[in-house]
């Protein structure tokens, strides 16, 4: 990821989970400019931001609460809600639209049980709406963990599902 | 100096290279319509209400933000401009309730004087808010203040002041677009994050988004119920203030009238605060010799501004011991009414009612701290803003103009030159000086007045002989620049003996509660008004006030006596740094 090129000795790059944001708090402690590199370390290596690690970055970047939190709340791509292992975006953009996606939709809905912008409760799936994703030649489309599923129908929904474990 | 010529309504004026549109504009008399524009505080052209022609831009530009240049022709009133001006607000009016008449901010909102200039007849469109503005999210959490975010405009002001004027920054902006609100992080609401309570937030509102807590409907019960006995003081920097909410100028001195108005509204006894000044020289000027005698927690730091007290509580736990424990100056008052007063006049404490008028929001949290009630009760029952103590007038009808000068009532109300400076910044220490000067020397002063400590400049350092003793001193007001020499404390390279604090721009006269606008010139006529007062008064050093020499001698005994310390001192509280709760050591903070 841009920006976590450490400049110690040691190689981030072999660090996971916690232990590569603790790496990193200390690198940039004090340093308030490093937030976004922070916040996306924690969104990749939990799949979100925790209350407690937004607490520990302002107190390790030194820098206001609130700025933490509005970061976290302005940038689309970060969470507050625990993320699923398979995140699912269904296009709702115009052709997408036309082709059927509300019926896929709904399918989905059903399947899971959840709304859009929701996480099942095992943790498996998130499921959101995104507007065009520029494969209107094979829509209806949607994306599981950026794997491409072109032409899909409400029929298709749980065979496709079923594929993730 | 650099200059640019530049024509504006066909006008041609030269003007300093790099100052905006808006700035050149108002060379030459014209005044461009702002909303979310705080010069030097928030300059971010958001709110788009200025925009202006400039001729070669492709779109309109924002005079506030947009810097002149050679050449540059500008028109500010045009057919288009009005238009897009109109537009601009009637979006803004979109998302705000249409709640003027039961607003606070009635007839005093930056929001309506537009929307009269512009001539906006009807609300054309259907009111829509973002999803995180809900018709019941008024905040009431805190003591101090009510945030209404359904009546903000996004301009940004007051999140501008906490962060940059006072290094707070206990509200932010929260999400994006159409759904961004001002809030405090998470689902905190005001009262449980580190807001100190200033309430420059408030001052700085256009709207009604952010106000002081109302008490006024509790006073009004007290005062007319026949069982209490319903005692008020009224703050040093009010008196400077008052008089603005009836038309008179910033800084007019309003005592004798103030006094004369809170008699009629019903209070039994009207007693000063700044007879509490004279009384905290006293203790505090001692507890400084004590310290520089022992060479213990120095440099001393003053303690009558409540919103400073909660900042060094949340930003500087290490430094509290640093903190003088003299209570401030509301609060010795408040034990004393309840406890010296109430014994002389035979009441029993708990029929009485003591009320304050302060300039201040962070003192109605300060009146709720579990501390302070030595008097066996809350020693001060209500704090109510200069603004909420107008209101109370105007509801009972009261024709400034025409009311009689009278005087405080004795003994709580006698006081001093000394304890009406402690409403601007540099007072206190200059009152301290005054009298400490004169106890350690044993000689009179040649001139009372320490210029060096006055003045709106944001650190102030004076060094004070006395007894062939150099002390070095320091004066600082707002707590972004308390900050930076908290830091210097911090590191050991500030070698001052005294630090005298007050959390608000100018002191106490600019504080949260006070008249609004309260801007730069404004400040500078109050701190005018407040040295005129000490001019005024027959007695101008602490030490010398008959009253206070009277309290040591029948009650207290003398500065720092186990009985003063029992009234007038206090501890504080190590808080959290993003909560209110109590610091809690070695855990991890939960919120």
């Amino acid at each position: 990821m841009a920006g976590t090129t450490c400049t110690c000795n040691c190689s981030v790059s072999n660090l996971t989970g916690e232990a590569k944001i603790e790496h990193l708090l200390e690198l940039y402690k004090g340093n308030p400019s490093a937030l976004i590199v922070v916040l996306s370390a924690i969104q990749t290596e939990l799949g979100y931001l925790p209350k407690d690690w937004m607490v520990r970055v302002a107190e390790e970047l030194n820098m206001p609460l609130t700025d933490v939190y509005g970061a976290a709340t302005f940038y689309a791509a970060f969470s507050m809600q625990p993320k699923g292992k398979y995140t699912i975006n269904l296009c709702v953009g115009t052709a997408c639209y036309v082709k059927g996606a509300p019926e896929v939709q709904a399918a989905i809905e059903k399947e899971l049980g959840i709304k859009p912008g929701e996480t099942t409760e095992d943790r498996k799936f998130s499921f959101n709406l995104v507007h065009c994703i520029g494969a209107c030649g094979i829509a209806p489309v949607m994306t599981i963990n950026g794997d491409v599923c072109p032409k899909v129908t409400k029929d298709t929904v749980a065979e496709i599902l079923s594929k993730y474990e | 100096m650099a200059t640019v010529t530049v024509t504006i309504d066909n006008r041609q004026i030269e003007v300093e290279q790099g100052i905006t549109i808006l700035e050149a504009a108002k060379k030459i008399g014209l005044k461009i319509p702002t909303l979310c524009h705080m010069r030097e505080i928030n300059e971010i052209g958001s709110c788009r209400i200025c925009i202006v022609e400039v001729q070669g831009a492709r779109t309109l530009q924002a005079a506030c933000v947009t810097p002149v240049y050679d050449g540059m022709v500008v028109r500010t009133n045009t057919e288009t401009v009005r238009q897009s001006r109109k537009m601009l607000l009637e979006l803004i009016l979109s998302t705000h309730p249409a709640e003027c008449l039961t607003c606070l901010r009635n007839t005093n909102c930056e929001l309506q004087t537009l929307a009269k200039s512009f001539g906006i007849d009807e609300i054309r469109f259907k009111r829509v808010t973002g999803k995180m503005v809900k018709e019941d999210s008024i905040d009431r959490s805190s003591p101090s203040l009510v945030r209404d975010p359904r009546k903000c405009v996004l301009c940004g002001r007051c999140v501008a002041v906490c962060e940059k004027v006072q290094g707070v920054k206990a509200i932010g902006s929260v999400n994006r677009g159409f759904d961004t609100v001002v809030a405090p992080p998470f689902d905190l609401e005001l009262g449980d994050t580190n807001c100190v309570n200033c309430g420059q937030c408030a001052l700085v509102c256009p709207t009604g988004a952010i106000t002081e807590k109302d008490d006024t409907a509790e006073v009004w019960a007290a005062l007319s119920d026949p069982t209490k006995h319903v005692v008020v003081q009224t703050a040093p920097a009010v008196r400077v203030a008052i008089a603005e909410e009836f038309g008179m100028e910033p800084g007019t001195l309003g005592t004798g009238k103030m006094v004369a108005a809170l008699r009629i509204l019903g209070f039994d006894k009207v007693f000063d605060t700044d007879f509490a000044a004279d009384l905290t020289i006293m203790e505090e000027g001692n507890e400084l010799l004590q310290r520089l005698e022992s060479k213990q927690n120095l440099p001393l730091i003053t303690s009558c501004s409540p919103g400073w007290i909660k900042y060094v509580e949340h930003f500087y736990p290490e430094l509290i011991s640093n903190l003088s424990t003299c209570k401030s100056p509301q609060q010795m008052l408040g034990a004393l009414i309840k406890t010296y007063y109430a014994e002389k006049e035979n009441i029993d404490p708990k029929d009485i009612v003591s009320v304050s008028i302060m300039p201040c929001t962070a003192k109605k949290f300060e009146s709720a701290r579990d501390e302070m009630n030595a008097s066996g009760y809350q020693d001060v029952d209500y704090v109510l803003t200069t603004r909420e103590f107008a209101r109370m007038c105007k509801a009972a009808g009261i024709d400034w103009d025409n009311l009689p000068e009278e005087e405080f009532d004795t003994p709580l109300g006698i006081s001093t030159g000394a304890g009406v400076i402690f409403g601007t910044t540099g007072g206190v220490m200059e009152a301290a000086l005054r009298t400490a000067y004169e106890l350690v020397t044993k000689e009179e002063l040649d001139s009372l007045e320490f210029t060096a400590v006055r003045g709106l400049e944001g650190v102030k350092e004076a060094e004070i002989e006395m007894n062939s003793v150099k002390l070095k001193v320091a004066v600082v007001h707002s707590l972004k620049n308390a900050k930076i020499v908290m830091d210097k404390v911090k590191e050991g390279t500030a070698d001052y003996a005294f630090i005298e604090v007050m959390a608000c721009p100018g002191g106490c006269i600019g504080g949260g509660g006070q008249p609004i606008p309260t801007d730069l010139n404004v400040r500078m006529k109050r701190v005018a008004g407040i040295y005129q007062a000490d001019e005024q008064l027959p007695i101008r050093k602490s030490h010398e006030n008959p009253a206070i020499q009277a309290l040591y001698e029948e009650y207290l005994g003398e500065p720092l006596s186990e009985k003063s310390h029992q009234l007038l001192h206090t501890e504080y509280v190590e808080r959290d740094l993003f909560t209110n709760a109590p610091a809690k050591k070695e855990e991890k903070t939960a919120i």
